[in-house]
């Protein structure tokens, strides 16, 4: 019995939201009185034995190259042979954009009730039930899993990395590994910029910036904070935005820190997509705009003013001539 | 080419979330029903696009559900496609729910099956991995782009900070997400067409339900918003450092 995490990376480094899946599969470990593993495929530049400072006891590699390449199929074949020979029970991933991917197959491998999109440890004081995020954020839901063995998707920026010390054994696990059949043939990222789903900070602007040439009272203040830019559907609609910058209900469901919301009114979809944002910042001149209930600090005034004063406060506070 | 689009129910965006019998049940008073929006508006779109293209196209939609998904599944008909199926129950766990699509897929010959990315319910983005999973098939999840090139898929997808362009070979499981196509309103001669259209029921197979909902929570109210002087907009600033500690 043992709790295994899929540690995700890109181009090499391991992501930000798969530290998150280590802290909580190590303390979904422990509460479970075991201990959390770890499996990373593909070639990492980063120093796997570091992982034993989230938790981990011990990191088992596949490091082959054909694994750069992401099939959900291929990928799910090898987690599931690392889950078989290490006796894991509950195995863990982010609930991004690869855990939506392998999650569901492995489930339907292992024979193993999948709860995507977990905001808390696990509950198992009676039985094994999972506080995840439903209605796209407007409630929450207590999933009871009664499968033997067990898969979380948990959602990012919802559980806090906590850092334990220590350092975890590094070992190549014998699987086999199937040809892909899903050819990658480009990827495009935008470097430099922080993927918006685990952003920290995220600055969003909507149709009351009046137009994208206006865009850089968004995008300069995100500059400063080091976060990542959103938009509100309409704006991703008339294409002053592009669309994987949508926040909302049929866009990305987000839980930064602090979401910063620049003329947008509100609308309760809106909402649903960045309601589990700690602080919300709602800067909009129309006083009844419905965004003002859900915000935690507000200014109702015209972002044209606005955001130029804010924009040099930060930069005096960051330093910044 | 042969395409099998799977629709849900699910409430529309602008329902009120509350619960009923002990925060157990989903309070459905009041509540319109609408088509899952990825369902709708991008994996039926793009399919019905692609029959548009291809007139041979055989396009098929498929719901998991009660006799109170036959609204949405007629508004489906009436956007497009040839026939409905309705596999026949009320049971909302993913991998049940996956058993009876692949079940249905199993004999049906499809090339192309396609969900949306989630539904804006469960939120749950497993359906379309656990078909693929259940048929052994190649899947494609949070898909923004779709085409067709020399018989084989060419798929363009979300990952984070960009977008990855892949291919494949068909049969294929693709999950849609916006960007694939654009939401279309039904005209008369579709909802008047949709009403003669094919709905088949069949009877669910016997399958296994790993998960259930033992209670819902509604997140906590906020506090009350802040209100700081337009005119004073630093002081918003300094909140965020020494108060808020955000920033």
């Amino acid at each position: 019995m043992s709790v295994l995490v899929f540690i995700d990376q890109s181009e090499g480094q391991i992501k930000k939201s798969s530290y998150e899946a280590a802290s909580y599969a190590a303390q979904t470990a422990e509460k479970l009185g075991t201990v959390a593993e770890a499996i990373v495929l593909g070639t990492v530049a980063d120093d796997l034995a570091a992982l034993g400072n989230y938790g981990i006891k011990k990191v088992h590699t596949v490091a082959d190259a054909s694994l750069n390449n992401f099939d959900a199929q291929v990928y799910a074949k090898v987690i599931s042979q690392a889950a078989e020979q290490t006796g894991a029970d509950v195995v863990v991933f982010s609930n991004n954009t690869s855990g939506k991917a392998i999650a569901p197959r492995l489930s339907v491998r292992l024979k193993a009730g999948l709860v995507s999109g977990a905001v808390a440890l696990p509950d198992t004081s009676n039985g094994f039930t999972v506080k995840k995020s439903v209605f796209s954020g407007k409630a929450f839901a207590n999933i009871t899993v009664s499968s033997a063995k067990k898969i979380i998707g948990l959602n990012p920026n919802s559980f806090n990395i906590s850092t334990t010390g220590g350092t975890a054994e590094v070992a190549a696990l014998s699987v086999s590994v199937d040809a892909a059949k899903v050819e990658v043939v480009s990827v495009n990222k935008v470097n430099g910029e922080v993927p918006l789903s685990e952003a920290d900070i995220v600055v969003s602007g909507g149709r009351g910036l009046k137009g994208p040439e206006n865009w850089n009272l968004v995008t300069d203040l995100a500059k400063l904070l080091g976060a990542a830019t959103a938009c509100s559907r309409p704006v991703a609609d008339i294409h002053w935005r592009p669309h994987h910058e949508h926040v909302g209900q049929t866009g990305l469901a987000i839980a930064p820190n602090l979401y910063i919301a620049i003329g947008i009114s509100g609308a309760i979809q809106h909402l649903a997509g960045v309601n589990r944002s700690k602080v919300i910042v709602v800067i909009n001149k129309d006083p009844e705009a419905p965004f003002f209930k859900a915000a935690d600090y507000g200014i109702v005034g015209d972002a044209f003013e606005v955001m130029p004063q804010i924009i040099d406060a930060v930069k005096k506070l960051k330093g910044v001539a | 080419m042969k395409i099998l689009v799977c629709i849900s129910k699910t409430p529309d965006t602008t329902a009120k979330i509350a619960f009923a019998d002990n925060n157990t049940k989903f309070a459905t008073d009041g509540v319109q029903w609408i088509i899952n929006p990825y369902d709708e508006w991008y994996a039926l779109v793009r399919a019905i696009e692609l029959k548009e293209a291809d007139a041979s196209t055989v396009l098929h939609l498929l719901n998991v559900g009660g006799t109170d998904s036959e609204p949405i599944i007629r508004k489906a008909l009436a956007l497009g496609g040839d026939e409905a199926i309705r596999v026949n129950t009320d049971n909302a766990d993913p991998f049940y729910i996956a058993s009876q699509i692949a079940a249905v897929a199993k004999d049906g010959g499809y090339d192309l099956i396609f969900t949306g990315k989630e539904t804006i319910d469960y939120n749950g983005s497993s359906i379309g991995g656990m078909v693929a999973e259940l048929l052994d098939l190649p899947y494609i999840s949070h898909a923004t782009g779709f085409n067709l090139e020399a018989g084989k898929a060419v798929v363009v997808r979300e990952i984070e900070g960009g977008e990855e362009t892949d291919k494949a070979a068909l049969p294929l499981v693709v999950s849609c997400q916006k960007g694939m196509a654009e939401q279309r309103i039904p005209n008369m001669k579709g909802i008047m067409g949709a009403r003669t259209k094919p709905l088949k029921v069949v009877e669910p197979v016997a399958a296994e339900s790993y998960t259930s909902v033992a209670s819902y929570d509604l997140p906590p109210a906020k506090a009350g918003v802040k209100l700081i002087p337009a005119d004073n907009a630093a002081e918003l600033v300094r909140l965020l450092h020494e108060e808020a500690k955000a920033i």
